[in-house]
């Protein structure tokens, strides 16, 4: 081996070298400062604490500079990583090139626990001079978890592994996942999953230093919010990718893994409604202590699903390392939450009762219950296959008509309460004022019954139309709140309705916001009922030139065509759709085959035997979509791969290459018959619309306040202390 | 009647709705499952019960006849091939020697695969190696 490449594989190998001890050093830091923030907690001194917050920042620091080194070696295409060269090669696009680090579980684990360092660095500096008897707990906590994560990194799924000498080129990405939907989705996922832990290590230390006022809720509920946003658009682009990338045409599986995910997302939305009613009433506190322990040991549940490989799923990525050292966090993590819930039980008194249940108090009580429900039944589903082989000593497994009996009804009944939550206000509403409220909802509730039953078939689909007319009252019920802000506001200064309105909605933007996010859910599941119920889904078998009508649809198979690139080689089905009669869409249904590095496939044959992908076409539109997928037959290829990968073999790659091209026009132009999958699916579109809007809105229920604001809100929490004879104090 | 005994009843209430909701869900999630079993596993089976097939696809078996799927699914050691047809959806990661899930009954011999039942297991990400030296 010449001197200069020798020089050169030394360089990359300090590299990674290099990551590690930086993670040891983040290790050192993270146990540093969970160690400081004990003793600092205990003895009261408070520079252990600073001391421990300053080490917070340094494994942020750390983790940074380790995930910077590894991302610059995957843009480098640094094959002497041998994360590198497993997730990537030279013919990854640039971009997925960036995203590749989190394909793999040691990157994955990089992520979580980057931003773990962050988000926990970002609450210690905000608390920094607050809260003195939760925050060395809250520390102590996610140094901790920060700890267990590093620790993985080094003991058991190292991201800076080498390889000496590189490879010359990289496995590449997961095909499946070269999609900007699965590109971002591992980072939201995980960033949802790791901002649960700052409301938990707070009410951990809330539970610990006996400060069980809301004080721990107030302090983190902007990171609560924050994680409940990214867990959603986490799950979001998940059910997208899965529409669009993965040839089956669904949404939602009820697969464990996304299962994994819902979990702690519904846990943690009972969560958010919960805590209000302890800042607003001072009840549900073992309630909310207990939720938010669930939702993070539902987190680091998800986390486990995906690495462990305990439950069949289509995600099932392999046996793992790292399932028992998460499972017994699991346990750690819910037996020390208990524990300290039932010593501190005596703290966690409720300061009043539920007195009717014509208050919103008691409709976010009901609305707890049924998401928890939800979640209980999912977690039952889930495992159930580990149950049955506890009990009967076979694993049995539940497919997704058993959870849609469930938790179809458990979420008309959540579509209802998006709508009358919003109605009643704290503590007693006089039954009068409860049916002028419910008037106009009701009656859109009627309206809608009435004219689906007369104008579809939405009779035969009880569920659905149930849907629809609780997400009419919902829609309805928010529309009318917005309306009487606006006109009390009008009639109490004169300003113009537009403004009027535009100024009640910025002075209470968590309340407004919370309703628009409440819109968005609403369309959703419009969107769900619509597209699960009232979908036409056909399996066709065309020759060019063939027409077909699917619903009002008919396709003509026009033409195959053959794009073959470095990367992959691509045929697509050109579809020439219409409608009564018109030209509706032209969609270009393709299939991307990527090589495979398997040398049995031979030169030629490698092209075509390796992972291949769907890409859908799909005509998008408010109504519904239509959608297209398409598979080539490429059996009649066989003989000439076979006779190619044996006259030329031992031929330079060009020639080879040009083998390949000609191969591949050349059963472009008299192509076998194709199978296509087309569905067309009505509404569909507005299930990521509405999430859109839920995220928007979630965003102007969290957006930072303005200091007037803030003052305004200090005035009337000091007011509301006075009246409740319980001061809160200034924080 | 005074509040603490009505807050009681309510609880009651809530509770026997709680444990009667509970036991439908056992008692349904028991006679709606289908139990997962491997061809090893399979003789000698009911061929009226609905099983969850998981195992290889056997390198080489796939046929395409008009619309049916014809291929043979082996334990994950490779060894009890059985011969399975199907029809319907065929996901992306389809291929030989894939690890699949499959739906449907045992019948003379036969898997036969209920539509759209086919899953594939997704192509490992995390065990792809160039070499077996990484980490």
């Amino acid at each position: 081996m010449p001197l200069q490449v020798h020089h050169h594989d030394l360089g990359a190998i300090e590299l990674t070298i290099l990551g590690s001890v930086l993670l040891a050093a983040a290790l050192v830091c993270a146990l540093f400062a969970a160690g400081a923030a004990v003793y600092g907690g205990r003895t009261g001194d408070r520079r252990w604490v600073d001391s421990s917050r300053r080490a917070v920042y340094s494994v942020a620091a750390l983790l940074t500079t380790a995930v910077v080194i590894l991302e610059i070696a995957f843009v480098r295409n640094d094959f002497h990583f041998a994360l590198v060269a497993d997730h990537s090669s030279t013919t990854t696009p640039t971009f997925y090139k960036l995203t590749a680090m989190w394909s793999s579980q040691e990157g994955s684990l990089l992520l979580w626990a980057w931003v773990l360092s962050l988000a926990s660095s970002g609450v210690l500096y905000i608390t920094s001079r607050r809260h003195r008897e939760i925050v060395p707990w809250a520390t102590a906590v996610l140094a901790g978890l920060g700890s267990f994560f590093i620790g993985l990194m080094i003991f058991k799924a190292q991201p800076f592994g080498h390889l000496d000498p590189a490879p010359a080129e990289g496995v590449g990405l997961e095909p499946l996942l070269r999609n900007p939907y699965m590109a971002v989705h591992p980072p939201m996922l995980y960033s949802g999953y790791v901002l649960w832990s700052i409301p938990f290590a707070f009410c951990i230390g809330a539970l610990i230093a006996r400060k069980l006022d809301a004080s721990w809720i107030r302090t983190t509920r902007n990171f609560a919010l924050l994680a409940w946003t990214f867990l959603g658009i986490g799950l979001l682009l998940g059910s997208r990718w899965s529409y669009e990338e993965l040839g089956w045409g669904g949404y939602w599986g009820w697969d464990p893994v996304e299962n994994a995910a819902l979990m702690p997302w519904l846990v943690g939305t009972a969560f958010l409604h919960s805590v209000m009613v302890q800042e607003k009433r001072g009840m549900l506190k073992v309630w909310n202590v207990s939720l938010i322990s669930a939702t993070f040991c539902l987190c680091l549940l998800g986390t486990f699903l995906v690495r462990s490989g305990v439950l069949q799923s289509i995600h099932a990525f392999g046996a793992s390392t790292v399932g028992g050292p998460l499972l017994v966090l699991i346990a750690v993590t819910a037996i020390g939450a208990t524990v300290l819930i039932v010593t501190r039980l005596d703290q966690l008194q409720p300061e009043r009762r539920i007195n009717s249940l014509l208050s919103r108090e008691s409709i976010f009580l009901v609305n707890n219950l049924l998401l928890v429900g939800m979640a209980m039944v999912i977690f039952w589903g889930t495992f159930f296959p580990l149950i049955s082989e506890f009990f009967t000593g076979e694993k049995h497994s539940l497919a997704a008509p058993w959870f849609d009996r469930y938790v179809t009804p458990i979420g008309v009944l959540l579509v209802l309460f998006t709508g009358i939550g919003p109605l009643f206000a704290w503590g007693r509403l006089s039954s009068g004022a409860a049916k002028r409220l419910l008037l106009w909802p009701s009656i859109a509730t009627a309206v809608t019954i009435a004219v689906l039953l007369t104008v579809s078939d939405a009779g035969h689909h009880v569920w659905a139309l149930l849907i629809f007319a609780f997400a009419a009252f919902a829609l309805v019920a928010l529309w009318g709140e917005f309306w009487r802000a606006g006109a009390t506001r009008h009639a109490l200064t004169g300003e113009a309705y537009p403004r009027a309105l535009a100024n009640a909605v910025g002075r209470n933007r968590r309340r407004y916001g919370g309703y628009i996010v409440h819109a968005g859910i609403a369309l959703t599941l419009i969107g769900i009922a619509a597209s699960s119920s009232f979908q036409t889904n056909r399996d066709l078998r065309l020759q060019v030139g063939q027409t077909a009508k699917v619903g009002d649809y008919t396709i003509a198979y026009r033409k195959l065509t053959a794009d073959p690139q470095n990367e992959r080689i691509a045929f697509a089905a050109r579809l020439d759709v219409t409608r009564d009669g018109k030209h509706f869409a032209t969609l270009n249904p393709a299939r991307n085959y990527y090589p495979t590095q398997d040398p049995t496939a031979g030169p030629i044959g490698r092209y075509f035997m390796g992972d291949s992908t769907s890409e859908v076409g799909l005509k998008t539109g408010a109504g519904g979509d239509l959608w297209t997928a398409f598979q080539p037959d490429l059996s009649s290829l066989n003989p000439a791969i076979v006779r190619g990968n044996r006259e030329l073999r031992g031929l330079p790659p060009n020639a080879q290459g040009l083998a390949i091209i000609a191969l591949a026009q050349h059963y472009a132009q008299d192509p076998p018959p194709a199978n296509f999958k087309v569905i067309v699916n009505p509404l569909v579109g507005w299930i990521w619309i509405g999430a859109l809007i839920a995220v928007a809105g979630a965003i102007m229920a969290g957006w930072p306040a303005l200091e007037s604001r803030r003052r305004l809100e200090a005035a009337y929490r000091a007011r509301l202390g006075r009246e409740l004879g319980t001061a809160t104090p200034p924080n | 009647m005074d509040p603490s005994r009505k807050r009681k009843i309510r609880l009651v209430v809530a509770l026997s709705a709680a444990v009667l909701l509970a036991a439908g869900l056992v008692y349904t999630s028991f006679n709606a499952s289908s139990e997962a079993k491997e061809p090893s596993q399979l003789a000698g089976s009911n061929p009226n019960q609905t099983y969850e097939l998981t195992g290889d696809v056997v390198p080489g078996s796939i046929r395409h006849s008009g619309d049916q799927l014809d291929f043979r699914i082996s334990d994950r050691d490779g060894s009890h091939p059985i011969p399975v047809t199907y029809t319907g959806t065929v996901p992306d990661p389809f291929r030989d020697g894939r690890e699949v899930i499959v739906t449907g009954k045992y019948q003379d011999g036969t898997f036969v695969g209920e539509r759209d039942s086919l899953i594939t297991k997704c192509p490992s990400k995390f065990t792809t190696t160039t070499s077996g030296q990484s980490s």
